[in-house]
């Protein structure tokens, strides 16, 4: 049995990982995170005044996602504006976001988190999530840990994470989760496949030693444009 | 919180739920087989007071570029205002997209259906396969009742005779080129507890809600997780029980 | 690495006690305890949401901060304070959290019967109620637009926020007052104290050297009125954007005298 990958990696490596803080001036908090090819950017606004009223929740700050592929992100061009698959990956990124945060401190008014696929190649949900919890801790959003986020499978007999090209049709399941490492509690799950219960928990497990990976990589890249702000 | 959700809640942690049931009981499951005999395929599920109707209706089509020589399945849910008040008229909301797209990645992804069989001619000519599925009453667990629903409504389907271009409904014989469907078992979390089939009170007090669909053989084909964060005990503890309850929902397919 | 550590504590502590010295006036409580031995994080260090400061049912967590279990855990980016028992982080980002006493700079959105709606750069609105005015007003007979109307930019103080977030401003304050003309910047409302510096050293600089009136709102609204506006706007926004560059001040100095 192989163990060597496509593109050289080893069954439990991540594609090479690049994270960015800060990247778009007019918002409160922003992100960029790259795996191989697929680029995420996500932008955080507020907590601010959410008009009409009627969309106020009166205990807590409203967190809204929106989660969307840019035109020319795919080999086929992406109609622009939702679709039905990124209004479900936007409702499963808010939720993945969502136990994170301390919401009931701003009552009335919404967070705003905003995530575009400017590239995409595999593995786009899991790299928004990313982007979007670097860009809530940036923001200065109130967040019990950070959410990191990957996907795993099983390729011919050996768990196999952060799938990418024709790994996607050649493994047995295609399970990204999301995770707060901290606190060892899973906030998105989700799978697609074929697979015996055992096997979907060794999946699960190998997905989260691949978030804590990411985790201390999110930690950098946000000391990387705050720790200097410590100094007097 | 209000105080129905903390009275559920403080019940849960003695182990009992709002109607009695016990943490790992589904509520009573009845299934009428095409009930609609204008559909090619159809089931009513009731579980409890939920009430799913779901139909398939079957037309000829192109196939998509990428996949010509591949039937093409359509999945559709329509939270209709009859079936609670909560449901509002306009465009679909996160709530039945995630809905039918549960419903359409389990069978998709199980290739429940053999898409290849119905290739009519390639590149220009397919079966389409389309699962409609509305929610009659919600009273909780629509995700359970339409996968059961479309399970079985796709299982006694039969579809129309193709005569050149025209459809012949009239003479419905063939049964879709199926292999196995893909049974959806839902729990919520419940403080920290799990429970199997929430009911509608139970969702509102429920801080967690994971789906895991499983097939014949008792593999998993497709996992839908929402709301707050889950321990893995608590995954692992669904996807055991996922499979025991699988097994009871579809001796009724 | 365990050596190390120690000597980066230790450290730490006497840069601190030397700070003490130099400025015995900030001293409020007697007894302060700067960090702690057993904890993870140290006076004055940077954090992260998540980040924990320490395992010890010893202290108690204050602003941005909570406890899970024994330990107590940061909630945002931010600086730790160890403040006698209590375990504080100061925000490094994020928006204007308004508090009582606040001298803050904001901008008429609306007037209304009883008062005017105040934009004070923050998640919720202020309230400028009618006795927060000095004039006696009767709105039955008066144009209340006539004493403060959008558009207009008003220098006053927080005087009220209640649980449910509802926020009042008072113009009952002797340096409170309606700006006329001028322009205004915002920054982040974390970044004022830079702006001001230490003893008011960084804004006397640019008022200095551009020549502009500037008042600076603790909500990050900037006011200022001037010859030399434009120079005065990148300067301050120069600040914003490289608060933590050392030699700041430095910086500033040439950046002005480069530009008069």
């Amino acid at each position: 049995m192989s163990t060597k990958r496509e593109d050289g990696r080893g069954p439990e490596d991540i594609r090479p990982i690049k994270m960015e803080v800060g990247v778009i001036k007019n918002a409160d908090g922003s992100a960029m995170v790259s795996l191989g090819k697929t680029v995420a950017i996500a932008a955080v606004y507020g907590p601010r005044e959410l008009h009409p009223k009627h969309l106020q929740v009166s205990n807590r700050a409203r967190l809204k996602c929106i989660y969307s592929m840019a035109p020319f992100s795919t080999t086929e061009r992406v109609r622009p504006g939702p679709s039905r698959r990124s209004s479900e990956i936007s409702k499963v990124t808010r939720e993945s976001l969502e136990p994170a945060l301390f919401l009931e401190n701003f009552p009335k008014t919404t967070i705003d988190v905003f995530i575009l696929i400017v590239q995409a190649n595999a593995g786009t949900r899991t790299a928004g999530i990313n982007a979007a919890s670097l860009a809530l801790a940036d923001a200065g959003i109130e967040m019990r840990d950070l959410v990191t986020s990957v996907a795993a499978g099983k390729i011919d007999g050996t768990y196999t994470i952060d799938l990418a090209g024709k790994e996607e049709e050649a493994t047995d399941c295609d399970l990204p989760i999301a995770y707060m490492p901290r606190i060892d509690k899973i906030t998105l799950l989700q799978m697609d496949g074929d697979m015996p219960v055992k096997d979907v928990k060794g999946t699960i497990e190998l997905a989260k030693k691949g978030c804590k990976i990411l985790y201390e990589e999110q930690k950098k890249a946000l000391l990387k444009k705050w720790a200097k702000e410590g100094l007097e | 919180m209000n105080v129905q959700d903390q009275y559920i809640i403080n019940l849960i942690q003695k182990a009992h739920r709002i109607d009695g049931r016990g943490l790992e009981d589904f509520r009573k499951v009845t299934l009428e087989k095409n009930p609609i005999g204008q559909a090619e395929g159809s089931a009513l599920v009731q579980i409890g007071n939920t009430k799913v109707v779901v139909g398939v209706k079957m037309g000829v089509g192109t196939p998509f570029p990428d996949t010509p020589k591949e039937g093409i399945l359509i999945c559709n849910a329509e939270l209709s205002p009859l079936a609670s008040p909560n449901f509002e008229l306009g465009p679909p909301g996160e709530e039945s997209i995630e809905l039918a797209r549960i419903i359409d990645r389990g069978i998709r992804e199980s290739k429940a259906i053999d898409v290849e069989k119905l290739c009519i001619t390639e590149g220009e000519k397919v079966w389409m396969v389309f699962v409609d599925i509305y929610p009659i009453n919600h009273q909780g667990n629509l995700i359970d009742a339409s996968g059961l629903a479309a399970a079985s409504a796709l299982a006694n389907a039969k579809m129309p005779k193709l005569e050149g271009d025209k459809l012949i409904y009239d003479e419905k014989k063939t049964p879709l080129p199926l292999k196995e469907l893909p049974i959806p078992v839902t729990f919520a979390q419940i403080k920290d507890h799990l429970v199997v089939d929430p009911s509608l009170e139970e969702e509102r007090a429920m801080n967690g809600r994971i789906t895991v669909s499983t097939k014949e053989n008792g593999n998993v084909c497709a996992i839908q997780k929402g709301g707050d964060a889950m321990t893995m005990a608590n995954i692992e503890k669904a996807l055991d029980m996922s499979v025991k309850k699988g097994k009871d929902l579809r001796k009724l397919v | 690495m365990a050596d190390s550590k120690e000597v980066k504590k230790t450290e730490a502590k006497e840069i601190k006690s030397v700070a003490k010295e130099d400025k015995p006036a900030e001293m409020e409580t007697p007894k302060e305890v700067v960090g702690d031995p057993k904890a993870l994080k140290n006076d004055k260090d940077v954090v992260l949401p998540g980040d924990k400061i320490i395992d010890s049912m010893d202290y108690l967590p204050g602003k941005n901060t909570f406890r899970e279990g024994n330990s107590i855990i940061s909630k945002r980016i931010g600086l730790v304070y160890f403040k006698g028992r209590v375990i504080e982080v100061i925000p490094l980002s994020g928006v204007y959290v308004p508090s009582v006493g606040d001298m803050i700079i904001g901008e008429v959105k609306e007037v209304q019967h009883s008062g005017w709606i105040i934009d004070i750069n923050s998640p919720y609105e202020a309230f400028l109620p009618l006795s927060g005015v000095r004039e006696f007003v009767d709105p039955g007979k008066m144009d209340m637009s006539k004493i403060y109307g959008t558009g207009d930019i008003i220098y006053g103080k927080i005087s009220l926020v209640s649980p449910a977030n509802s926020i009042h401003v008072t113009m009952q304050d002797q340096k409170a007052r309606k700006f006329d003309g001028g322009r205004v910047v915002r920054i982040n409302s974390v970044k004022v104290p830079r702006l001001i510096g230490k003893m008011g050293s960084m804004i006397n600089l640019i008022k200095d050297k551009t020549g502009c009136r500037i008042s600076v709102g603790q909500n990050g609204i900037v006011w200022l009125q001037g010859e030399n506006e434009v120079l005065a706007v990148e300067v301050i926004k120069t600040i914003e954007d490289k608060s933590h560059s050392e030699g700041l001040t430095n910086y500033i100095e040439k950046l002005l005298e480069k530009k008069e």
